[in-house]
């Protein structure tokens, strides 16, 4: 008896939930669901005057914390006329969506917002449409021009919107500044000032208070390709296994006696500065931001170390694009249009901490987390010894294989203490063995070459 | 001899609290960092007890776009599956374990090598399929999946359960006059009922937790863990908390419905 | 049964065709097109290339030492456990469905929470450490999870697992408890045996048919999951299933991860083939 009861419970329950359900229209065309939409954009009375505008579908890699979202949703797209669906994705889901809705030629994405590589990514799947068209509307902006001609990914056409612009930086824990070495400029640093800070650190306190994000999500390749080997040997491809290379990886082994050894599990350095595990963290500034945010008293921001040939960064750039045959062309221009507006711009750096890529000044009422790292950005940026290393140009969908190479002859020099020499010999290897089969050209700091970047 | 017993349940009781507490810490301090104000999750030494309570980050998360249509979607989905691996995965079962035909040990490690393959791997070629047939985004498509990924366990499961029961008694409800149909009804399967029900919790978990097909089959329909899968990974650690507590906290009432559900089943079943 | 050949064989193809042909549709064909990737280059052409790189990629022998290691160290435990958990939860004791429910819990935490909270624990300035610290038995944190010492990041994943994944074994093996216990166990009380004698000769040889699904559920999931260990011990402990999809999705390079995933294949192949083989069931057997 209790059990048909309980069947009967369950049953009704299902058709109930079934009931719920948006009908599942067999037709992926952005039909507007029947039933509520999951994602309901600024709440939209029921009864909608005639044609309301076509909705914008925007899926992102970047913007992916829950809280950023959220800004972009409620705050950035809201004076933005057309609803719009900001969905962040992985990037590896990212790829394969848009990838698996190209292949079978039924498009549902209209605006993809990413950083510049995964461009690449993109226009080799032959994913992206050509905004030359729009670019030209938007002359008027004070654009930086770096970014526009980064935006054409090795082409004449423009196939990436500058969006949103970011680099790395030091935050450093106020407690590390007791053992700062003496005569040392916070804003001047040396690599090796660094390693003696660290050592400082190690020695009064027991512990190791450096960190780099070597976890599985971590960006320390671009540690690698962009602050560590131009700071030491003034380039990157073609240095790769140079005497100067070898000379760093020995100071870099020397420094890494006094980072933490649970720096394999750090994605995200500002967890561990939050908790202490470290003091002194080497990181993207999205990705550092929360610290400066949750306590601005307690953090300080600071431009990366120099090494012997300067002081290599890394600026990064995200980009808006437009899904080739997506649905809502028209919409989705608007919104590139609206996001690259000045005021837009601003508002992304206060919401969400991200660089405008616009040529503009930086108001003075900025939260103090954006004004820290804000100051740190342009100190590292217009230091008189810096060298801006780009992100790996033309690599196509190969960028990935040569950051695992990156990583490799890191991990397998400073974790695995594997011989310098031997590592890098073989590790130079696969990375000339990628340049060949991409054809790519030397990018800064590498002096520029015909045909294929060479590792000497 | 009384002696003797009131150790025995001495025993068994405090083996069963310990393994108890083992199971429930974790998720004990899950709960305890979801409900923790944002900046305890990060102090040294970290609290063990609940001496702080904040709701912010909790509600901030559930509030948060998208995720109570993703919590629904996900358990259509998983009723979906459920329903759609028991339809087909019991009378595969059921054949693997009741007949002998030539090939039997080829066609049951046939359908376990289809669940060899990662299945992370698998997404592209699916997403292409599921476009194609216009089934993409929607919950239905997921359900598919998900009862693909689960569809071999089950027929394993219930195998194993259908080879346990004894088979003279079928045999003996058809002398006494039952269609074959019949004495499969009213004899073999209430007795395989606990395992069919495991069977179910267990394709209800598969497709809860499932990750990889659910993130790129969907898009507007996000079922929970597709929704989650990138505030674990990507946002500040008292919302990883918040992320993780909101996927299990469902979960848990769920597993404690069905399992209210079943254990009637299994009470008329053995006791 | 048994009234001439045509319908002994028609009847179970009946009863197998639908979930054949479903499996063939949504896992079988998509898997065979990804499989084939293994054998291309990017260009289309057939080549051994992904092998090769794949062998030669310095993580390629951790990964298969420490996903064979991590399998042959988690599964016993898990085995022990889940049916220590089982009998407790088939006793006729007060409370007995209570604890059963407790003990299928984990069931409902997906990989990537389990990842998160065992990080909480084991981190430097996690729980463990707070427990020691209060326990006065440290000064300061311990680093478990250290990439000096790969033997404390195993061992944390091995913790990790078996709390996470022991649920799923103890739900398959309650399933044929249910239907052994009972007389079976009544009978050898009746001559007097002792609870490891009634696991040993009652237990254990009846539940076969339950210990093969669940050996074989679990190992199949265990050549598969990768959060947790990829969540203690980022990059320092790859596993097959991590250095597959780093490379499908970190790498972009599909062919490799396809190879990577033939050789997950494989290995599953031997392990179910193996518990096929050992805990098989007879056909005399059958239905007893």
């Amino acid at each position: 008896m209790r059990n048909r009861w309980l069947w009967t419970l369950f049953l009704s329950l299902l058709a109930l939930l079934l009931a719920c359900q948006p009908a599942a229209t067999p037709t992926p065309t952005p039909a507007p669901p029947a039933a509520p939409s999951p994602t309901p954009l600024p709440p939209t009375p029921t009864a909608t005057p005639a044609a309301p505008p076509k909705p914008v579908l925007f899926l992102s890699t970047q913007l992916r914390p829950v809280e950023e979202a959220e800004k972009m949703r409620n705050v950035i797209l809201k004076p933005f006329g057309a609803p719009v669906e900001f969905i962040p994705e992985d990037e590896g889901p990212f790829h394969d969506r848009i990838r698996a809705e190209i292949q079978a030629g039924k498009v549902t994405v209209d605006v993809v917002g990413a950083l510049h590589g995964n461009f690449v990514t993109l226009l080799k799947d032959n994913a992206l449409e050509d905004l030359t068209s729009l670019m030209e509307r938007l002359k008027d902006r004070p654009m930086i021009a770096q970014f526009v001609e980064l935006g054409k990914l090795g082409t004449d056409r423009q196939y990436c919107i500058p969006w949103m612009q970011a680099t790395y930086i030091l935050a450093i824990n106020k407690k590390a500044l007791d053992y700062l070495p003496a005569g040392a400029d916070l804003n001047a640093l040396t690599w090796d000032q660094l390693r003696q800070w660290g050592e400082n650190i190690h020695k009064a306190t027991g512990e190791r208070k450096l960190g780099f994000p070597l976890g599985p999500k971590g960006l320390i390749h671009r540690f690698v390709q962009g602050y560590l080997y131009p700071s030491y040997t003034g380039a990157f491809v073609t240095t790769y296994k140079s005497p100067e290379a070898v000379e760093m990886w020995r100071a870099f082994k020397a420094l890494w006696e006094h980072v933490n050894p649970q720096s394999t599990t750090y994605d995200f350095m500002q967890e561990p500065l939050l908790a202490e595990e470290v003091w002194i963290a080497w990181d993207h500034t999205a990705r550092l931001v929360n610290a400066f945010k949750e306590r601005p008293d307690d953090f300080i921001a600071a431009p990366v170390p120099a090494g012997p040939k300067g002081r290599g960064f890394m600026p990064v750039l995200a980009c808006l694009g437009i899904v080739k045959g997506a649905p809502n062309r028209e919409g989705a221009e608007a919104l590139i249009e609206f996001l690259t507006r000045p005021e837009t711009q601003l508002t992304i750096l206060r919401e969400v901490a991200f660089f405008p890529i616009l040529d503009i000044p930086m108001p003075a009422d900025m939260p103090v987390h954006v004004r820290l790292e804000g100051e740190a950005v342009v100190k590292q940026s217009s230091a008189p010894d810096a060298i801006p290393a780009l992100l790996p140009v033309g690599l196509g969908g190969k960028a990935g294989e040569f950051n695992k190479v990156n990583r490799d002859t890191l991990e397998r020099i400073v974790l695995k203490g594997e011989d310098i020499q031997k590592v890098l010999q073989e590790e130079a290897g696969k990375l000339q063995a990628i340049l060949n089969e991409t054809g790519a050209a030397c990018w800064p700091p590498d002096p520029p070459s015909t045909g294929p970047c060479q590792v000497r | 001899m009384k002696g003797r017993a009131w150790i025995g349940s001495a025993l068994w009781y405090m083996g069963a609290i310990a393994l108890a507490l083992w199971v429930l810490a974790p998720i004990y301090l899950i709960g305890l960092l979801a409900f923790s104000p944002r900046m305890a999750v990060y102090r040294w030494p970290r609290p063990l007890l609940p001496l702080e309570f904040s709701l912010e980050t909790m509600r901030f998360f559930v509030s948060a776009t998208g995720t109570l249509a993703a919590t629904r979607n996900s358990v259509v989905v998983a009723l979906l599956t459920m329903m759609l691996s028991l339809a087909l995965g019991a009378p595969a079962g059921y054949a693997l374990a009741r007949f002998l035909f030539p090939g039997r040990e080829a066609v049951r490690m046939g359908i376990l090598m289809t669940r060899m393959f990662p299945m992370a791997i698998l997404s592209i070629p699916l997403a292409v399929t599921f476009i194609r047939i216009g089934l993409y985004d929607t919950p239905w498509a997921v359900a598919l999946v998900h009862t693909a990924m689960a569809l071999p366990f089950v027929i394993l499961i219930t195998a194993s359960v259908f080879v346990s029961i004894p088979r003279d008694l079928e045999e003996a409800a058809m002398t006494l006059g039952c269609s074959p149909l019949s004495a499969f009804l009213r004899i073999s399967l209430p007795l395989a009922l606990p395992g069919l029900a495991a069977a179910a919790l267990f394709t209800f978990v598969i497709s809860w937790n499932e990750v990889f097909a659910a993130a790129i089959l969907t898009l507007r329909q996000r079922t929970l863990p597709a929704l989650v899968i990138t505030v674990l990974n990507e946002s500040p650690l008292y919302f990883r908390f918040a992320g993780g507590f909101f996927m299990v906290a469902p979960a848990l009432v769920i597993l404690l419905i069905i399992r209210r559900f079943l254990f009637n089943l299994w009470g008329i079943t053995s006791r | 049964m048994g009234k001439g050949k045509a319908p002994e064989w028609l009847l179970p193809l009946a009863l197998l065709m639908p979930a054949a042909l479903f499996l063939t549709l949504f896992i079988a064909i998509p898997s065979v097109q990804a499989l084939w990737l293994a054998f291309q280059t990017p260009g289309g052409s057939w080549s051994l290339e992904p092998f090769r790189r794949m062998v030669t990629d310095t993580r390629f022998l951790p990964a298969l030492r420490n996903t064979i290691l991590l399998i042959a160290l988690i599964i016993p435990i898990q085995l022990v456990m889940a049916l220590t958990m089982a009998l407790i939860a088939q006793s006729r004791r007060r409370g007995a469905g209570f604890f059963l429910y407790l003990y299928a819990i984990p069931l409902a935490i997906s990989e990537l929470a389990a990842g998160l909270v065992w990080l909480a624990i084991f981190t430097e300035r996690g729980y463990l450490n707070v427990i020691l610290r209060g326990l006065g038995w440290i000064e300061r944190p311990i680093v478990f999870l250290s990439y000096e010492r790969p033997l404390g990041i195993l061992l944390a994943v091995v913790v990790a697992e078996v709390w996470r994944a022991t649920a799923i074994v103890m739900v398959t093996l309650v399933a044929g408890l249910q239907m052994i216990l009972g007389e079976y166990w009544e009978a050898a009380e009746v001559f007097g045996a002792n609870l490891l004698q009634k696991i040993r000769y009652v237990v254990l040889p009846l539940l076969r048919p339950s210990l093969q699904a669940a050996l074989i559920i679990r190992t199949l999931f265990a050549f598969q999951t990768f959060a947790v260990v990829v969540a203690l011990g980022g990059g320092v402990l790859p596993v097959l299933a991590s250095e597959a999809y780093t490379w499908y999705v970190g790498a972009n390079n599909p062919h490799v991860a396809a190879a990577y995933s033939l050789v997950i294949l494989a290995l599953s192949a031997v392990a179910t083939g193996f518990y096929l083989y050992v805990l098989r069931v007879r056909p005399e057997e059958m239905g007893r």
